[in-house]
């Protein structure tokens, strides 16, 4: 065995539990900031467990009418993100799939989860899982060709849309963060990041107002157990999706060779830039109010703009 | 017919169903509304049943306000009114409830539909006829009972409540659309009928106080106003200058707290959190000074017939350092640019609607109509001037504005009030024994808009009958009409716009 198939493979598996046990912790850390800010003492950032923690152990309850759509999605939307989380460079710059770590598929195997989740909000036959359903392949529509476009303007880089290959290339000359190109396409990045996870001004994850949910409008119907995977499978996205922020553009700390010394401190250095990139759009919300749905178009209109300044930018300005 | 014991207000034209239709017209031309119409039911009197019309006009320069009742007696056997629903939408309203709770037929009602009667109610069961009995349990559902079908390419429906996923009264919403587009919004209300309105009836004085503090939560004040006025009206009870004062000062103290938290309640719906939390800070400071004046967070307790005695009267500079708090919300609020576009344009009511559908309260004033009973019927003995309006847009940004120049005005009118060193305490006026029959009718302004109260007293100075109109009752029906085009996600900002009574509607 190879010092960097060992490395891939034990830091995959780090990473993916690290993601698993942290996400929830991600969750409880954003609310709690943005309870502080806006004066409210909060409920700790443990909370989100102690809701998993309740919700694993109700008995499972499906409504009427579903079918195994209904069923699979939870598992399925959990299921791709663990992949992701294993594979996509967060602890560790090696992977134990590297084929697999490429651009196009952790973009591809993110969007599969929220199709799954979309289906199921069909599947449920109510208003509120079709209209939720509907509008978050609006979104999503919008938000796709940007991740891509975005994720691209920083592969011509490396040469290569293999995301290890993107972080070792930063790595490698870490000026280039600082260009033209690697900055429109973080930017185009923060606001993808927002409206894949159903965070402010696209979608308000605090809302009781099923008529004004986005992301909460598919998993109305979804209870105990069900609801839990489904929480902390949106939670582990939130988390897979800032992480992906951090590592290509502050890749540093990240374990490049095999031992226990590097994989801690990558495992330090992850969970400290997600936790500050996850208090930052928390306190950046407590600005922010919710646009009007019909200008969410614009917004992401925009973000393509920037992501596709950032390709020209890279190319013309290389 | 049956004979009919004679109406029991001085003033008051008994007439006949025929004759209805043209002493009303005469009336809506000359510039009265109507503000209460009122089922009786006088068989444990002798007589028969009786619909009674109360139209109001407000004061003008020229003229002070006026009240005018119209009684019409009707058949047991075959109650039928000649429908007004088409000089005066209110009154259609007024006249299905009473098909609904006295079993009166309107007749050539362009609507005849149920309004108060649920759909579960057994057929034929009226629950304000004296021989209702209890309440009999839901039986079959009562024929068919369906929505207006919308149909064309790509409509859908969204089937909304009565059960919601926050902490509000029960209405079921029934959206046709197309995409986000609201085409059509039907809003079936009247899930908790409490029967409030008969357990007023035979109760002692005290008893029916503590019931209309409890008619609509949040309009503990309005309520028990509009009801010892009435009761006073009736028994002739002249109340002090300082009962009314403290009157008024409480009024506006529960426009006060309920203002502001719908000014933070906006923000929150726009998600613009930290603002609520801010106006929820201002609002629990409001609460306990409403605490330390009446003992009651809610300001109950207090006002009684002929009596409205305060432990101490607010503080103007407190009540002014919190507007001023208000103030910097409101422009925080109206400075954030993506805020100020929610607001603006959407679910626009205009004046014509607004005056067709008789809407009343800071609804109506955003839409540029003048309708407020503090200066409609005034009851102080140093009546306030009319503040001018000057917001008339009639969208979300209008209703939030109104609120906000609600809220100054209300501290300015409590200052007035209060200053030069009155004493919170107040004399109180003697509730005689009733002798015979009387009735008597309550106006006022409470936070929502103009609340009437309609009470007959017995010979043993119990209510037989009291009629609550709460300005929901009129509101309602503005919300699906300001509603058409505007999107689906937007519907529950304008619904806390508009903020509309479940209970104060549902009695």
């Amino acid at each position: 065995m190879t010092d960097s198939t060992t490395l891939g493979l034990v830091g995959g598996l780090l990473q993916a539990v690290v993601i698993v046990a942290g996400a929830p912790l991600l969750v409880g850390l954003m609310r709690q900031v943005r309870a502080r800010m806006e004066g409210r003492v909060g409920a700790g950032i443990r909370q989100p467990w102690r809701d998993l923690r309740k919700q694993f152990r109700k008995e499972p309850i499906t409504p009427r009418g579903t079918s195994e759509v209904f069923r699979a999605a939870p598992v399925a939307m959990v299921a791709i993100t663990l992949v992701v989380a294993a594979i996509a460079p967060f602890v560790t710059a090696a992977s134990p799939l590297p084929g697999v770590a490429d651009l196009f598929v952790v973009v591809a195997l993110l969007a599969t989860g929220t199709v799954a989740i979309a289906l199921a909000g069909i599947d449920t036959g109510t208003a509120f899982g079709g209209m939720g359903a509907s509008r978050e392949t609006t979104i999503l529509a919008l938000v796709e060709p940007t991740a891509l476009v975005a994720i691209f303007a920083l592969s011509v880089r490396a040469g290569s849309t293999n995301l290890s290959a993107i972080v070792d290339s930063t790595l490698a000359e870490p000026s280039a963060v600082l260009s033209p190109a690697a900055l429109l396409a973080a930017a185009a990045l923060v606001l993808v990041i927002v409206a894949e996870t159903g965070r402010l001004p696209v979608d308000n994850p605090a809302t009781h107002l099923e008529l004004t949910m986005v992301h909460e409008a598919m998993v109305l119907e979804y209870a105990g157990p069900d609801l839990a995977l489904i929480e902390l499978g949106s939670a582990m996205r939130s988390a897979v999706y800032l992480g992906l922020l951090a590592n290509l553009f502050v890749p540093w700390g990240i374990a490049t060779e095999a031992g226990v010394l590097a994989l801690l401190v990558g495992v330090v250095a992850f969970v400290v830039k997600v936790g500050v990139l996850g208090a930052a759009l928390a306190a950046a919300e407590v600005f922010l109010a919710k646009v009007r749905l019909f200008r969410v178009p614009e917004l992401l209109a925009g973000s393509f703009l920037l992501a596709l300044l950032a390709v020209t930018a890279s190319y013309v300005l290389a | 017919m049956t004979a009919t014991p004679a109406p029991p207000t001085p003033g008051a034209t008994t007439i006949g169903p025929d004759e209805l239709p043209a002493h009303a017209t005469g009336l809506l031309a000359g510039g009265y509304r109507v503000a209460l119409v009122a089922g009786h039911d006088d068989r444990p009197a002798g007589g028969g049943l009786r619909a009674v019309y109360l139209f109001t006009r407000a004061a003008s320069a020229a003229e002070p306000q006026r009240r005018v009742e119209l009684h019409v007696p009707l058949d047991p056997e075959h109650p039928r009114l000649p429908s007004l629903a088409a000089v005066s939408f209110p009154t259609g309203r007024f006249e299905r409830e009473l098909h609904d709770l006295f079993g009166i037929i309107p007749a050539d009602h362009p609507l005849p539909r149920r309004l108060v009667r649920h759909f579960h109610w057994p057929k034929g069961w009226y629950p304000m006829l004296s021989d209702a009995g209890a309440p009999p349990e839901f039986g079959d559902v009562d024929g068919p009972y369906p929505f207006r079908a919308v149909e064309g390419p790509g409509v859908y429906e969204i089937p909304v409540g009565p059960v919601h996923a926050g902490m509000i009264g029960p209405g079921h919403f029934r959206f046709s659309v197309v995409g986000e587009t609201i085409l059509n919004l039907k809003a079936r209300l009247w899930f908790v009928h409490r029967g409030i309105e008969k357990l007023f009836q035979g109760s002692p004085l005290d008893r029916c106080v503590e019931l209309a503090e409890r008619i609509s939560g949040d309009t503990s004040v309005g309520h028990t106003l509009a009801f010892c006025a009435a009761v006073e009206d009736a028994l002739g009870i002249t109340v002090g200058d300082d009962v009314l004062r403290n009157r008024a000062v409480l009024l506006e103290l529960e426009r006060l707290y309920n203002h502001v938290a719908d000014i933070g309640m906006l923000c929150n719906d726009v998600a613009h959190g930290i603002l609520n939390s801010h106006a929820g800070t201002v609002r629990e400071q409001l609460l306990r000074i409403n605490d330390e004046i009446t003992g009651s967070r809610l300001l109950r307790g207090v006002i009684r017939p002929g009596a409205t005695s305060l432990r101490v009267l607010p503080d103007p500079t407190a009540l002014a350092a919190l507007a001023d708090e208000v103030a910097e919300i409101v422009d925080l609020a109206l400075g954030h640019s993506v805020v100020r576009d929610r607001f603006t344009g959407t679910a626009v009511l205009t004046a014509a609607q607004a005056s067709d559908i008789g809407v009343l309260g800071y609804i109506a004033r955003a839409s540029g109509l003048t309708v407020d009973a503090r200066y409609d019927h005034p009851w102080l003995p140093a009546p306030l001037p009319r503040p001018v309006p000057h917001t008339t847009g009639g969208d979300v940004l209008a209703r939030f504005t109104v609120r906000a120049a609600e809220f100054r005005h209300s501290v300015d009118t409590i200052a007035a009030l209060v200053t030069g060193g009155k004493s919170a305490a107040a004399g109180e006026a003697e509730v005689p024994a009733a002798a015979g029959p009387r009735s008597g009718v309550g106006i006022v302004e409470g936070w929502r808009g103009t609340i009437v109260h309609r009470v007959e007293l017995g010979a043993d100075g119990r209510p037989t009958r009291v009629k609550i109109v709460d300005p929901s009752f009129f509101n309602w029906p503005a919300l699906p009409v300001a509603l058409a085009d505007t999107i689906v996600p937007d519907f529950p900002l304008v619904n806390k716009s508009f903020n509309l009574s479940y209970a104060g509607n549902d009695l």
